[in-house]
């Protein structure tokens, strides 16, 4: 039975090696970090001395013993349940309004709105530029000479506009790789299916999209939702440029930045990977709660 | 004959003139959403002092200028480094974390998608999974790591961890998976051994998925600045070292800023504009059954 098994092993040799040098790499700078975040959170590291086993504390003083890692966690699920469903939900019908073009214009269209997905990180200035909390802000400059206020607002170091602004720019920079997954498969759903369609008495383009489109892009909605989930939970960047880091009393604070706080700065390495956690299970659950849903599509 | 192409034109169901117009308005609505803060950066870029400091602010730029490029140019140059010396950086970062993982992602793609070998459904369901570990959140246990491996603050620090991503290892194998199986038996009756079928048969026959990858992992790596994991000036990257100029004085530098955004923004246009009908065709087998 064992040898069998060796012969198996064996007569893929070749399958094998060629997987080895990208395995390599995988195992070592993705699998073992997630990994190492789970073994680490249950120890207080500092990286000077050894790991130190604690059990569950990390755990229990995020959620009982760490106001700002609620406000982040808040922050990070706002963030990921408003961006997440209108990001997702915007670029696939900016893919299906577009699929109607000619050739040459839906290439046009889709360099068009899938380009900040690319340039996104080096507009940040321009973003701050816009919303200057000074008059040279041209926001600010836009409300004043219009009327509508009479001085400067502070836009991003305001509590109260923060939060609206960071999921502004986020959404202008999120229609990303899922919206390329959308033009792609809305071009493959079979022509005579839409014939068929129209024979079993579906009239309008809506009734199209339920019954016929949507279901055969399952796959499909299936990457671009995982694609979405990443973009989502992991906002960071967008929060760190415009709101700042760390941001007025915090209120740009996601799990991420967090995490940066307690890692990069602190050297709280078992804190930090005890939130790396947290936000992976996060990312898992939503991933399996979506894909049972989309799985209903169209019935 | 008439009849059918005829037919075949009319096949989905109606359009209403109204809803044609209406989604217009909404996909020109957004594009103008979408293109805005470009044009803001370019028509920025262009405009001179006086103009840059106008109030109220306008949106066009009425005596185009070059001075914030050499002004920006000016900054870099009273730097410790030269300018140069990151942008080498960047390059030498992107195209040499692009080739290996281009490579070796399309390497390990062909035998997951077309050998029958143990365990190939469990390596694939963990690479599903890791679609969602991005370096974004686990970079806290990848320095841990770095730093036991006494890599902090090199390039392989911002290289390494980026050739074993999975989304290019996914879509490889999404795309070689549709591959014909003749094409590879071919080879093999040929006496071929699997090495030399990957390198002639699937390799050309993969270009398109190779340029999407390429593209997405190209523009991951030019707008990479990891802050924690490099710290001496000499092994920053280009976008780092101009936001380091910019930071200075965000209003008396806001037209060094723009032009400053319009470079580095180039790249990642050109490449995804040039390549783009590739990535369609590539994207069309991106789905997760």
């Amino acid at each position: 039975m064992k040898g069998s098994k060796i012969r198996t092993l064996g007569k893929y040799k070749e399958s094998y090696l060629l997987m080895a040098p990208y395995m390599i790499f995988f195992l070592m700078f993705t699998i073992l970090p997630v990994v190492l975040s789970i073994v680490l959170g249950f120890t207080y590291y500092n990286m000077i001395e050894p790991p130190r086993f604690i059990g569950w504390y990390n755990y229990i003083r995020l959620f009982l013993d760490d106001d700002i890692f609620i406000i982040a966690l808040k922050n990070t699920l706002f963030f990921a349940l408003v961006t997440g469903p209108i990001s997702y939900i915007l670029s696939f019908f900016v893919a299906w309004m577009i699929n109607d073009l000619s050739r040459t214009m839906r290439s046009i269209a889709t360099s068009v709105f899938y380009i900040p997905t690319v340039v996104g990180a080096a507009v940040f200035p321009m973003w701050r530029l816009i919303f200057s909390p000074d008059e040279y802000g041209y926001l600010n400059g836009l409300l004043m000479g219009m009327g509508f206020i009479n001085e400067p607002v502070a836009w991003l170091l305001d509590k109260e506009y923060v939060l609206v602004i960071l999921i502004l720019v986020q959404l202008w920079m999120s229609l990303g790789i899922s919206f390329l997954a959308f033009v792609a498969g809305l071009q493959t759903v079979d022509r005579s299916m839409y014939e068929a369609g129209v024979m079993d008495g579906i009239k309008n383009r809506f009734q199209e999209l339920w019954y016929i489109t949507l279901p055969s892009m399952i796959p499909q909605l299936i990457f671009g939702a995982v694609m979405q989930i990443v973009v989502s939970f992991s906002v960071a960047d967008v929060s760190i440029q415009l709101a700042g880091f760390p941001s007025t009393e915090y209120a740009g604070e996601t799990m991420v930045t967090h995490i940066m706080d307690y890692g990069s700065i602190r050297y709280e390495m078992g804190y930090a990977s005890a939130m790396a956690v947290v936000l992976f299970f996060l990312m898992v659950f939503t991933n399996r709660v979506v894909t049972k849903l989309l799985n209903k599509v169209g019935i | 004959m008439f009849n059918f192409t005829r037919k075949k034109a009319g096949a989905k169901a109606r359009r209403s003139t109204t809803g044609n117009f209406f989604i217009f308005c909404i996909v020109a609505l957004l594009g103008l959403f979408s293109a805005f803060p470009l044009y803001f950066a370019v028509v920025t870029a262009f405009k001179p002092l006086d103009e840059l400091l106008y109030f109220p602010p306008r949106l066009v730029v009425l005596r185009p200028t070059w001075t914030n490029f050499t002004d920006l140019y000016q900054l870099a140059s009273n730097m410790w480094v030269p300018l140069s010396r990151y942008l080498f950086n960047t390059v030498f970062i992107a195209v040499a974390g692009t080739g290996l993982h281009v490579l070796f992602a399309a390497m390990a793609a062909y035998p997951l998608a077309k050998h029958k070998f143990p365990g190939r459904n469990i390596i694939f369901s963990i690479i599903l999974m890791a679609l969602m570990f991005v370096p974004q959140v686990t970079f806290i246990p990848q320095f841990i790591m770095m730093a036991e491996l006494g890599m902090v603050d090199s390039y392989a620090a911002l290289l390494l961890p980026w050739i074993g991503s999975s989304l290019g290892l996914f879509l490889m194998k999404q795309f070689i998976e549709q591959l014909p199986d003749a094409i590879l038996e071919a080879a093999r009756i040929d006496g071929s051994s699997e090495y030399r079928t990957f390198f002639s048969i699937v390799w050309p026959n993969s270009v398109p998925a190779l340029m999407t990858v390429v593209i997405f992992q190209f523009v991951n790596l030019w707008n990479y600045a990891p802050k924690e994991l490099v710290y001496s000036e000499s092994n920053k990257v280009f976008r780092m070292a101009l936001e380091q100029i910019v930071a200075g004085d965000p209003i008396a530098r806001m037209g060094a800023g723009a032009a400053a955004s319009v470079i580095l923004m180039i790249p990642p246009i050109i490449v995804f504009v040039l390549l783009q009908r590739k990535v369609v065709e590539t994207m069309t087998f991106a789905g997760i059954k």
